[in-house]
């Protein structure tokens, strides 16, 4: 095989690994703090997806107003899954927590089966390509990578420069003596939420440049998401955004190599495997 | 300035505190010692709003705080130096002060704060990058401390402040919070090491088996017999 194949490939593993770190950066950054999985986040993501399709396809707003009616929508989204399903089982059992997110999956699934069919939707967008040496280089897939780690920087200085951020970093490390500090749990749940759900907004408005829209869109990134969470330790935020690139890399060479799924196939393999070599995570210390 | 009445409070159908009352007046250090599992640290917990207690009055200048939440509670003035220090280990020392200052009324003194932490524990200016949880147990509990006063308490609540620290840092320790008390604060210290707390504070609460057994002025208290004998080891 030409070589310039898995250059290429490689490249659009890392142009692939900037909208999964959102992805990842998003469900890590609220199981830090609620310890809890939101198993439904993707398919919160499908659903500002389609708030983008609407607003843009159906109503004729241009991209970007669209994009911004998706953060609207994902941030909205991510403080109501927390004030209706999470805050009221904040105190049960884990399980229950957690099967009450699934159970949300499944309501969001089949709500958006019945309102908008399971058509795939497509938001066109007529986007120019590059060719340097010889590799192609779609706009569709640059532009949200280099909008993924712009959000992701702004992350980071969100997390470790303001009050409130600082605050969700340390309630994430011990609650109740943040509450001792004077700091509402329920505020810094609901900020996290929020924040959560606008990661979820930006990578809806991200995905919709390189994929159609469907009700069971989250099946096709929740998994790897959750994954790649684990893969990098759960609630740790840099391990996650290292899993991101490596799962990525992997499911585009695999991708190559062999074939799209056989990507997939050893991307999860990789994960079993890495599961019983590290189980805390890759950057997990050895005991 | 503080004082419960009739607290009574537990876990589940457990009760730890039975029919609590106790006092401190403004400026006072007062201790409560007693053995292990006495309810001390439970003691503590319900006055900052860890927990809330099923019967009784917790009076802070004339307010019943009984009930309201934890967060509530520091911002009437009433900060909690929790039992295992409790820092937030992944924050640097600087983070962890910052957290102190939580609260909008000690955010906009912060710098003040800050610089009288760092007069009061000169070591924690010098390790102000450092990751809390890799700190010595000495230096935790000075962050500790530190932390609480960021938020501009009247009072302060020490839980165990020795806990767990070697024999001179012990000493070093109540010698910090001597220096604390100099600056004007009221304390609430909760203690096993009865022979050094009782040399810190004005009066002292022995507390057994979630009852409060004996109150007095803490040198008449390290004179009587049985509590030279049974905390004391004299």
């Amino acid at each position: 095989m030409d070589p310039i194949f898995l250059v290429e490939a490689a490249i659009n593993g890392i142009l692939l690994g900037g909208v999964l770190a959102l992805l990842a950066l998003g469900l890590n950054l609220i199981f830090g703090v609620l310890d809890i999985v939101w198993i439904a986040y993707v398919d919160l993501v499908m659903l500002c997806m389609y708030a983008i399709y609407f607003f843009n396809v159906a109503f004729g707003w241009p991209i970007w107003a669209a994009g911004l009616v998706s953060l609207a929508a994902g941030t909205i989204l991510g403080v109501a899954v927390h004030l209706l399903i999470i805050s009221p089982i904040l105190t049960s059992a884990p399980i229950n927590q957690l099967l009450a997110t699934g159970g949300l999956l499944f309501f969001l699934q089949s709500a958006a089966t019945f309102l908008w069919t399971t058509d795939h939707k497509t938001v066109r967008l007529s986007l120019p390509s590059y060719e340097i040496a010889g590799i192609f280089l779609p706009a569709t897939r640059i532009i949200p990578f280099a909008i993924s780690i712009l959000a992701v920087i702004a992350l980071y200085f969100f997390l470790t420069r303001t009050y409130i951020g600082t605050a969700i970093r340390a309630v994430s490390q011990d609650r109740d003596a943040m509450s001792l500090m004077g700091a509402s749990p329920q505020r810094i749940y609901i900020v996290t939420s929020a924040v959560g759900g606008l990661m979820a907004g930006l990578a809806g408005a991200l995905l919709i440049f390189q994929y159609s829209v469907h009700p069971f869109f989250g099946g096709q990134f929740g998994p790897l998401t959750f994954m790649i969470c684990v893969l990098g330790g759960l609630g740790n935020m840099v391990g996650a955004f290292i899993a991101s690139f490596i799962m990525s890399e992997i499911i585009a060479i695999g991708g190559v190599v062999i074939s799209t799924e056989m990507g997939y196939v050893i991307a999860f393999v990789i994960f079993i495997v890495m599961m019983f070599v590290r189980p805390g995570g890759i950057l997990a210390k050895r005991e | 300035m503080l004082e419960l009445s009739g607290v009574t409070a537990g876990y589940g159908h457990f009760t730890a505190l039975w029919d609590v009352s106790l006092r401190v007046a403004e400026g006072e250090a007062v201790a409560v010692v007693g053995p292990n599992g006495a309810g001390k640290t439970t003691l503590l917990r319900v006055v900052s709003g860890l927990i809330v207690p099923r019967s009784g009055r917790i009076l802070f200048e004339g307010a019943d705080l009984a009930g309201h939440p934890a967060h509530d509670i520091v911002a009437h003035g009433i900060a909690h130096v929790p039992e295992g220090r409790r820092l937030f280990p992944g924050l640097t020392v600087a983070d962890n002060l910052k957290m102190g200052a939580f609260l909008p009324t000690a955010r906009a003194r912060y710098r003040e704060s800050l610089e009288r932490v760092y007069t009061l524990f000169p070591v924690l200016a010098e390790r102000q990058q450092q990751r809390a949880g890799s700190m010595s147990g000495g230096e935790q509990q000075m962050l500790a401390i530190g932390r609480a006063l960021m938020s501009q308490p009247k009072i302060i609540l020490l839980d165990e402040p020795s806990l767990g620290l070697a024999p001179v840092m012990v000493l070093r320790v109540f010698d910090l919070i001597r220096r604390v008390r100099e600056e004007g604060y009221t304390i609430l210290v909760v203690e096993q090491n009865v022979r050094q707390v009782l040399k810190l504070v004005d009066r002292a609460y022995l507390l057994e088996v979630g009852r409060i057994k004996m109150e007095g002025r803490a040198a008449e208290l390290a004179e009587q017999d049985f509590v030279r004998k049974a905390y004391m080891g004299v």
